[in-house]
């Protein structure tokens, strides 16, 4: 199944390895990335593939959010189809 | 291709606009537990509620780490109590209402509703004796909400069922005197009552529903009110166009989230109700989305027709994001529920007169509404008969919920804490319809052609 993966936060150096290195710990693979800086702001967007992964999605979520917390940013895992159905007809 | 706005956007309805899932509630149906004892009906409840929504909790929860939503409330209906304990041999269904509490309470669900019975056109044995059980349930149990259908367009207006409820809700504000008549706002009173309606205090699962069902409701005033402040000063076409977009993405998150529960609880999925339900919360009001569209007020003139605009273009905009649309769908305006509604109210431009006004356009009734404890069960019938008769003639759902404050007084305000919210007392006539109500019998069903 895919997933979003979106994080937010003060940029500095290694953000996306390290969260790169922590979903591949889960077996989630990274199928796309974007990143921007907006508003002086690190604003990164990944399209994850979560079909091997080790964890149910619920608990990659979870993990996800506690790894913001230890990182100091705000990171996100949420299925992609809730936002293909919200913005497309 | 999605985009890192579409993204953000989703994020942010949800982080600050208070975007989410309002509820998802699994009707079950009893049919199947009717016996002579009250007992045992009340034991086959329990067993069948439990088994039947064991994994509600547990699925929503999993659900809302997955898409990153929050789903406020995970609750049941069930098939209206009148007709399963109509077998019993008992003079009170308490003992059924006490079942559906500790049901719900195993189950870990906050609100558990349908101990209900339909009377649009006369009462069994089983719809007196639920009446009569209504205050002692309600002051008996945490989770249990109740509501009785006492008109309808087909049938007219019951109006000894109306009499009775008057009684019913000041008797259930005195049970629960020391909560400030907390009991009556778990007690609905319903014209043209749905069957598929997943809010709470007036779900029930209807007879004409399959054996389970889960149904969804959504949220979002906030969202809608944030779409409309980029558009200030524009047409009306624009405001509408506005509403119908935002109401569009709202609901097709209700509908993925509801496909997705019901797989995996396999249950039948039922319907999203496209409702836009305020909470205490600031910036989750329908009110402040009225006013918005450049009312001073919510209540002054204009609030009718702002608010009728508003419902339609819910429904314009929900319905097409969802295969299957039901419920009550529309915009409510409990007061204690919706911070701008409290301080219209608490201003004194909110009226009970303009509130009835205002649902003969949108999705139920007076709802909500804390009156003073002095007022007669003759009043409170009247305020009943009144707001059936706008459902009965306009083919809509209307309702009443309305908490008749023991020892309270107009400008005191009744705190009902949670969702529920606080309530300022609100002025009535004080003028008797003792003898209008004391007539009983039925308004005959209203003529569907002819209409001016």
């Amino acid at each position: 199944m895919k997933a979003v993966v979106t994080v937010v936060g003060e940029d500095r150096v290694g953000i996306i390895a390290e969260v790169c290195t922590h979903l591949a710990a889960y077996g989630v693979n990274v199928l796309d990335i974007s990143q921007t800086v907006m508003q002086g702001y690190f604003t990164m967007m990944m399209v994850v593939d979560t079909e091997n992964a080790t964890v149910s999605l619920a608990e990659l979520a979870k993990a996800a959010e506690e790894k913001g917390k230890e990182m100091g940013l705000s990171i996100r895992l949420q299925r992609a189809d809730i936002f293909k159905a919200m913005h497309r007809v | 291709m999605l985009t890192l706005k579409d993204i953000l956007t989703t994020q942010d309805m949800i982080d600050k606009r208070h975007l989410d899932i309002r509820t998802i509630t699994m009707g079950i149906s009893l049919l199947d537990c009717v016996s002579e004892d009250v007992h045992i009906c009340a034991d086959k409840i329990y067993e069948k509620i439990v088994r039947r929504a064991e994994n509600l909790v547990k699925v929503g929860e999993e659900i809302e780490w997955e898409f990153g939503i929050p789903i406020v409330n995970k609750r049941i209906s069930v098939t209206p109590i009148a007709i399963v304990g109509n077998s019993c041999n008992t003079d009170s269904y308490v003992p059924l209402a006490l079942a559906m509490d500790r049901a719900a309470e195993t189950c870990g669900v906050n609100f558990i509703g349908g101990f209900s019975a339909l009377v649009q056109k006369g009462c069994t044995k089983g719809d007196w004796v639920l009446m009569n059980s209504i205050p002692e349930a309600l002051a008996s149990t945490k989770r249990v909400c109740s509501s009785v259908n006492v008109g309808s367009t087909k049938a007219g207006i019951n109006m000894d069922a109306v009499a009775k409820m008057g009684q019913v809700i000041k008797e259930t504000a005195r049970l629960t005197e020391k909560d400030d008549g907390l009991g009556c706002a778990k007690l609905v009173v319903f014209a043209n009552a749905v069957e598929d309606n997943p809010f709470m205090a007036g779900a029930f699962h209807g007879v004409g529903e399959p054996e389970t069902v889960l149904n969804v409701g959504v949220s979002g005033p906030g969202v809608v009110y944030h779409a409309l402040q980029s558009v200030k000063g524009q047409p009306f076409d624009v405001v509408a166009e506005t509403i119908k977009k935002t109401a569009f993405r709202i609901t097709r998150m209700g509908q993925i989230v509801g496909v997705e529960a019901s797989r995996r609880l396999d249950v039948p999925f039922g319907i999203v109700d496209l409702s836009l339900a305020p909470t205490p919360a600031v910036g989750d009001s329908v009110a402040r989305i009225l006013e918005e569209m450049g009312l001073e007020v919510c209540g002054t003139h204009g609030t009718t027709a702002a608010l009728a605009l508003l419902n339609d273009a819910v429904k314009k905009g929900g319905v097409m994001a969802s295969n299957h649309v039901g419920g009550l769908s529309g915009a409510f305006i409990p007061v204690s529920e919706d911070e701008g509604m409290i301080a219209a109210a608490e201003a004194g431009v909110l009226t009970l007169s303009k509130l009835e006004a205002m649902t003969c356009v949108c999705s139920v009734g007076l709802d909500m509404i804390a009156v003073p404890g002095d007022t007669s069960a003759e009043t409170v019938s009247a305020i009943i008969a009144d707001e059936a008769a706008i459902g009965m003639v306009n083919s809509k759902t209307t309702a009443v919920r309305i908490i008749p404050a023991p020892g309270k007084v107009v400008g005191d305000r009744v705190e009902m804490g949670g969702l529920l919210g606080s309530a300022p007392v609100m002025p009535v006539h004080s003028e008797s319809p003792a003898e209008f109500i004391a007539r009983g019998g039925r308004i005959p069903a209203p003529l569907q052609s002819l209409k001016n």
